[in-house]
């Protein structure tokens, strides 16, 4: 999945911790032990926050969902990191929408109806997002006509300069 | 001439990070606009603070405008917002309710006694629930409710006596302009 970019900050890493652990030797015990935490780390929201889930599929899809969705208090966070009493809040309605049998689109309608497309860690492409989402091209492609212009200009200023005396020097930069 | 062209590339950044600052002075970056502006409030069914017994409803406000004010006794910039709501809160021409987000309801019983009670009436969310509906992410906010039951305005953090002159009172104004 692409990450848009985000207009507040960039996303957590969260494996940081483990690979502060792996980086130690390699012995079948720490290894085993390794793989657990790394499994601890992917639940840790579920961890301070236990909920009932059905199976664990439906835990997984959660855990995902959640993690699509932005906390709206402490806003570089998603909300399956999020320790806010919102983001606690916000959780429960996710769990309590998807018992009652919704898919992740309505979810996520369900919040931005509420909140706006800003609860989206991918805001959808339209009208008003546009210039988000293809901005960066548009950059690139005036930096290329800049780079374009520029190399044009210095070769024609190279024949000049091997056809003619030396002129004084010219001003390309 | 092309050779100033770096010179005017950096100016132009130096303009951008200009207007950002300035922009940033300007606007609070985490606010969230609410989507709910001109559509409906959620329906809600609310007891009031004094009296759990006695439910409020949405549909019982309908008919007049009111004013929707999220608080809370942990709220800290609640705390700044208060004293602003009982100096101004009776001239704004509308009733305050007060909206007690996520707090132990003596706790803002004894809040209200401690530092006056600046509201026509106090509902309580306990859990928050109702909340999420309204799309409240913190407290204070303050909805205008229009006499038919639309939120015709959101405040985001503290009413401030300029944010009232400014923002609440000409859209107070309006509404008073369309009604009959």
């Amino acid at each position: 999945m692409i990450r848009a970019p985000s207009p507040v900050g960039a996303h957590p890493v969260r494996d940081h911790q483990a690979k502060r652990y792996a980086r130690g030797r390699a012995q079948g015990a720490l290894l085993q032990m390794l793989c657990l935490l790394l499994f601890t780390g992917l639940a840790f929201a579920q961890a301070i926050d236990p909920l009932p889930f059905k199976d664990h599929a439906q835990e997984v899809r959660f855990q995902s969902l959640t993690r699509e969705l932005r906390c709206l208090v402490c806003q570089n966070e998603n909300l399956a990191d999020s320790n806010a009493d919102l983001a606690r809040d916000l959780r429960h309605e996710v769990f309590d929408l998807m018992q009652q049998g919704k898919s992740d689109e309505q979810i996520k309608q369900y919040l931005v109806d509420r909140y706006s497309d800003f609860v989206l860690y991918d805001p959808p492409v339209k009208a008003s997002t546009m210039l988000l989402w293809f901005g960066p091209f548009l950059i690139l492609l005036a930096g290329a006509a800049v780079v374009m212009v520029t190399v044009r200009r210095r070769g024609r200023a190279a024949v000049t300069v091997t056809n003619d005396k030396p002129t004084e020097e010219g001003d390309d930069w | 001439m092309s050779r100033l062209l770096p010179f005017f590339g950096f100016l132009l950044l130096v303009v951008l990070f200009g207007f950002g600052i300035w922009w940033n002075t300007q606007h609070d970056q985490r606010e969230v606009p609410s989507p709910l502006i001109n559509k409906p409030a959620p329906a809600f069914v609310l007891p009031k603070l004094d009296d759990p017994a006695q439910t409020v409803s949405r549909d019982a406000l309908l008919g007049k405008p009111y004013l929707i004010n999220v608080f809370a006794s942990w709220c800290i910039a609640c705390g700044e917002e208060h004293p602003v709501l009982m100096t101004q809160g009776k001239s704004i021409g509308v009733p305050v309710i007060g909206y007690n987000y996520k707090d132990a309801s003596e706790d803002a019983k004894e809040w209200l006694s401690k530092h006056g009670n600046p509201y026509d009436m106090v509902i309580v969310d306990r859990e928050g629930r109702t909340a999420i509906d309204f799309g409240v992410y913190g407290a204070p906010e303050s909805f205008l409710v229009d006499g038919k039951g639309v939120i015709r305005y959101k405040r985001i953090g503290p009413l401030t006596p300029e944010v009232i002159e400014k923002e609440l009172k000409p859209a107070i104004a309006a509404l008073s302009k369309e009604a009959p």
